[in-house]
């Protein structure tokens, strides 16, 4: 095994291991921040697939994580209150389960990447950056101006949404099944990055000119990668909102999406396991500092600047030495 | 719940003026923001996602020294100046690392300066919005022809927008520092070659934007509160605007800062009214502000479609 | 007289006042190298851009394997068979030489939506990738990350991965740009071997290399065809021995 894949197993471990300590101990507030990790993790791991690969510099993920998020919400509030949500032409109902909300999460994310990214990748660098800002904050204000679901206030969900055969009002559960998909989502990009589709997207990252002339096409190659980046982010939007049974506007604010960067680049760009450390660090700073100073962020602010200015690769990046290296 | 933006039944003549003349003062505020952005990016190649904290520096510097010496000239003076010496600082000490980064690494370490600049704000001024209030003798309503009345500090916003314009105009197209700045944005190595010192002007165009990003917040100090997070909305609404004006472009910034304004102040009340006429009152306000609190994007979008560089951007 | 493989009918293209390509008649007939030679500014690399597609000409069309490509973009061109090579090598440079060649073999195989299978675990890909590789001579070195291989050896590579495509004709910018005499005279001898596989268009500075490859040529100055044809008529051609060869005449 590589040393990154060394790094990887032990970190993965590590994320795995906390809670479950912390559940032999019973301490749930724990659990909670672990599930918390795996879960911006998860949406770490989806604009890694845009960002690390395909050198798509998206401010705008926060959409996605939003739309998940109030998939999520509108369905389960609809269950609760026994409202169906559209009663023509055809009858659709709330559900409290999670594989259809996540299946519905996912898609409605993939469907808005594929407009956002049809209109987004028309234009490359600083552009494309502002763009997707600029329509990460579109949502941003629909969702607020928009009062059938909360508007500013956002929406509750009284009881966790379920998966058959488990319990996920118990936390450690809802651990393992955040905990799942996480690994379920890291396979695939690990995968998705050795694939002919990884080598093609990196190679359109590089030197879009020469896979143009191999007869490939760089706006292809990018969107489908936006899509499937917006689709991952938006399962783990789901998944946040079920862990608070909340969600608001906030979930699709600026600031999120600039939050998930930080993860990937905490961790470490194109880094299988980047957004893992990254996320695991964030929430444990978010944790310690947030206890030792109400302005936590100011430290976060200073310990970015200085991954960003001195230590280029990130966590993983330091600790593995040069990457990028295939087999 | 929000109260509803615009209350109002009917679009009568008056209203609609006041509205255009709201968005041009928006437009102008937007203008100050993005010029500083566009400069910076057109001359130096960089993304500032900090541009906010200095229009939020501005906004205090503003608000402290108005309640201190209950000056409003002063006040500005100390948001130009406190804004300037911001950007300043922070040019020599962060930004000037990151030119020769790509767009990645400039939009992170500006996110961590926004960061650290609304934290280090929130420490010193506390988390409750400060005031400043408008001079004497720009308060009050004034009588436009046609007898529209209007309030005269919103007009004379508009005034030094369009005044700071013409000066920027002038600024690139006649001076040396001009003629520099427009070297710099064709030809790095040329300018470096004719013996001018680069870093230099990178600092003076940085500080320049800085300053002219805090005269804005500091004007807009006056109509709004003054709070920590009040720069990041107007910078992404700038982001918006150098889009759709081209990055680069002093020209496009104006152009599309007055889409912009006019389009949100506009589409604001016009889209409600339109939407009354075949839904229900309340419907009609709530799908329309909806959709208007959409609006510039969708304007953005319509632009990208059709000038995927904007409208005054040079080819890549 | 055969069907030319690839042909421009009266291409311009004008950047302002400028015609970097001011009617522009060329054929790339079966078997041949055309070689297009012209003084720096002469119009070579629009002329390329308007054949392979980049840039769309104002006037003028493009046909290629007899049928008219002039409104395909670069993807459509490479898919319909045509293999180009660059003047300033790009390639893939944090990617190994394998990589590089594999994303040839992808678009040959004319998609890359695949998203599970290691694209270096795939013998059909892997194979063509290889045997490009063996061909230029860079077998040894395909698991070298491209930013170490040596200038000499990423033009190599360059060729290899349009080898990749089995084009149906070639387009070359400057294949020997920056090469030291050894080797040009091995590219010079490697491109020789290669014409009976596909015609190559050839665009090049290197007047020894020109010689010895083509078997017409064609002189651009100031974007115009100034004459074309055999070595010999070219050479005896009063109006390129007063623009072109001025000083040897």
């Amino acid at each position: 095994m590589s040393r990154e894949g060394w790094i990887n197993a032990l970190l993965l471990a590590g994320v795995a291991g906390v809670p479950l300590w912390a559940w032999a101990v019973d301490e749930p507030f724990t659990i909670t921040l672990a599930t918390r990790a795996a879960i911006l993790a998860l949406a770490g791991v989806g604009l890694n697939i845009a960002l690390g690969l395909g050198g798509l510099v998206s401010l705008g993920h926060a959409a996605f994580f939003g739309i998940g998020g109030y998939a999520m919400g509108i369905l389960a509030s609809h269950a609760q209150a026994y409202d169906p949500i559209m009663e023509a032409p055809i009858l659709i109902q709330g559900t409290k389960s999670m594989p259809v909300i996540w299946l519905v999460a996912v898609a409605a994310a993939a469907l808005a990447a594929l407009v956002i990214g049809a209109l987004s990748l028309r234009t490359s660098g600083v552009y494309f950056i502002m763009i997707t800002l600029a329509f990460g904050q579109m949502f941003y204000f629909f969702a607020i101006s928009w009062p059938a679901y909360g508007g500013e206030d956002g929406l509750s969900i009284y009881v966790r949404n379920g998966f058959p055969g488990l319990n996920t009002l118990d936390p450690i559960q809802f651990f393992g099944l955040c905990f799942a998909l996480l690994l379920l989502a890291l396979l695939f990009s690990a995968r998705l990055a050795k694939a002919p589709f990884g080598l093609a997207l990196n190679a359109a990252r590089q030197v879009p000119t020469r896979v143009a002339t191999v007869g490939l096409s760089p706006f292809r190659l990018r969107l489908v990668a936006f899509v499937m980046s917006g689709a991952i982010t938006g399962l783990a939007g789901a998944l946040f909102a079920d862990l608070n049974r909340f969600v608001s506007p906030t979930m699709f604010s600026w600031q999120t999406s600039g939050e998930i960067i930080v993860f990937v680049i905490l961790g470490g760009v194109a880094r299988t396991c980047g957004p893992v450390a990254g996320a695991a660090l964030f929430v444990a700073l978010e944790h310690v500092l947030g206890d030792l100073s109400d302005y936590w962020h100011i430290y976060l602010g200073l310990i970015l600047l200085a991954v960003v200015l001195f230590a280029r690769g990130g966590i993983v990046g330091t600790l593995a030495g040069r990457g990028r290296a295939h087999d | 719940m929000p109260a509803p933006r615009h209350k109002a039944i009917s679009v009568t003549p008056i209203l609609f003026i006041e509205q255009v003349l709201n968005g041009l003062q928006f437009g102008v505020m937007l203008f100050l923001m993005a010029a500083g952005l566009t400069l910076v990016f057109g001359v130096m190649g960089l993304i500032n996602l900090a541009h906010g904290s200095l229009y939020m520096v501005g906004a205090f510097a503003a608000a402290a020294v108005a309640g201190a010496t209950g000056s409003f000239l002063l006040a500005l003076v100390a948001a130009l100046a406190a804004a300037a010496a911001a950007g300043t600082i922070v040019e020599l000490v962060v930004i000037r690392r990151l030119y020769h980064r790509d767009h990645l690494d400039q939009v992170l370490a500006t996110f961590a300066l926004i960061l650290i600049f609304s934290e280090g704000t929130r420490w010193v001024f506390g988390s409750f919005p400060l005031y400043l209030n408008i001079p004497d003798y720009l308060s009050g309503p004034v009588t436009l022809p046609g007898g529209i009345e209007y309030p005269l500090y919103r007009l004379a916003i508009i005034g030094v927008g369009l005044a700071v314009a013409v000066g920027l105009f002038w600024l690139v197209s006649h001076t040396r520092l001009g003629i520099r700045i427009r070297a710099g944005e064709s030809d790095r190595e040329m300018i470096a070659a004719l013996g001018v010192d680069i870093s230099k002007l990178y600092t003076v165009v940085f500080a320049l934007g800085a300053a002219l990003a805090g005269l804005a917040g500091a004007l807009v100090g006056a109509i709004q509160s003054v709070q920590v997070g009040m720069g990041e909305p107007v910078l992404i609404l700038a982001f918006v605007v150098i889009v759709i004006g081209g990055i680069g472009s002093i020209k496009g910034a104006l152009v599309g800062a007055l889409m912009v304004g006019l389009t949100d102040t506009l589409g604001g009340v016009l889209l409600p009214a339109l939407f009354r006429l075949f839904l229900d009152n309340s419907a009609a306000t709530t799908t329309g502000s909806a959709l208007a609190s959409m609006l510039i994007y969708i304007l953005m979008a319509v632009v990208l479609i059709w000038r995927p560089r904007g409208l005054f951007g040079v080819a890549a | 007289m055969t069907d030319p493989v690839l042909a421009t009918d009266g291409v311009t293209k004008r950047f302002g006042a400028l015609a970097a390509c001011d009617g522009v008649s060329l054929e790339l007939r079966p078997g041949e190298i055309h070689a297009v030679i012209g003084p720096n500014g002469a119009g070579k690399s629009t002329l390329i851009q308007l054949i392979c597609g980049g840039l769309a000409p104002d006037a003028g069309r493009v046909t290629f394997r007899g049928r008219d490509v002039t409104a395909s973009n670069t993807q459509a061109r490479a898919r319909a068979g045509l293999g180009r090579t660059f003047q300033v090598s790009a390639l893939a440079m944090e990617d190994t030489v394998l990589q590089n060649a594999v994303l040839g073999a992808l678009g040959a195989r004319g998609g890359a939506f695949r998203v599970w299978r290691p694209a270096l675990r795939d013998p059909a890909l892997r194979d063509r990738a290889m045997a490009a590789l063996e061909r230029v001579g860079l077998a040894d070195v395909a698991a070298v990350r491209t930013a170490e291989l040596s200038h000499g050896q990423r033009r190599q590579l360059e060729v290899a991965v349009a080898l990749t495509l089995e084009p149906h004709a070639f387009v070359m910018d400057e294949p020997m740009a920056g090469m030291g005499p050894e080797g040009s005279a091995r590219m010079t001898r490697f491109l020789d071997g290669l014409r009976g596989q596909a015609p190559i268009l050839l665009v090049e500075h290197d007047m020894d290399a020109v010689f010895a490859l083509a078997d017409r040529l064609s002189v651009l100055v100031y974007g115009r065809v100034i004459a074309t044809g055999s070595l010999a008529e070219v050479r005896a051609d009063p109006a390129v021995r007063e623009a072109y060869l001025g000083e040897d005449a």
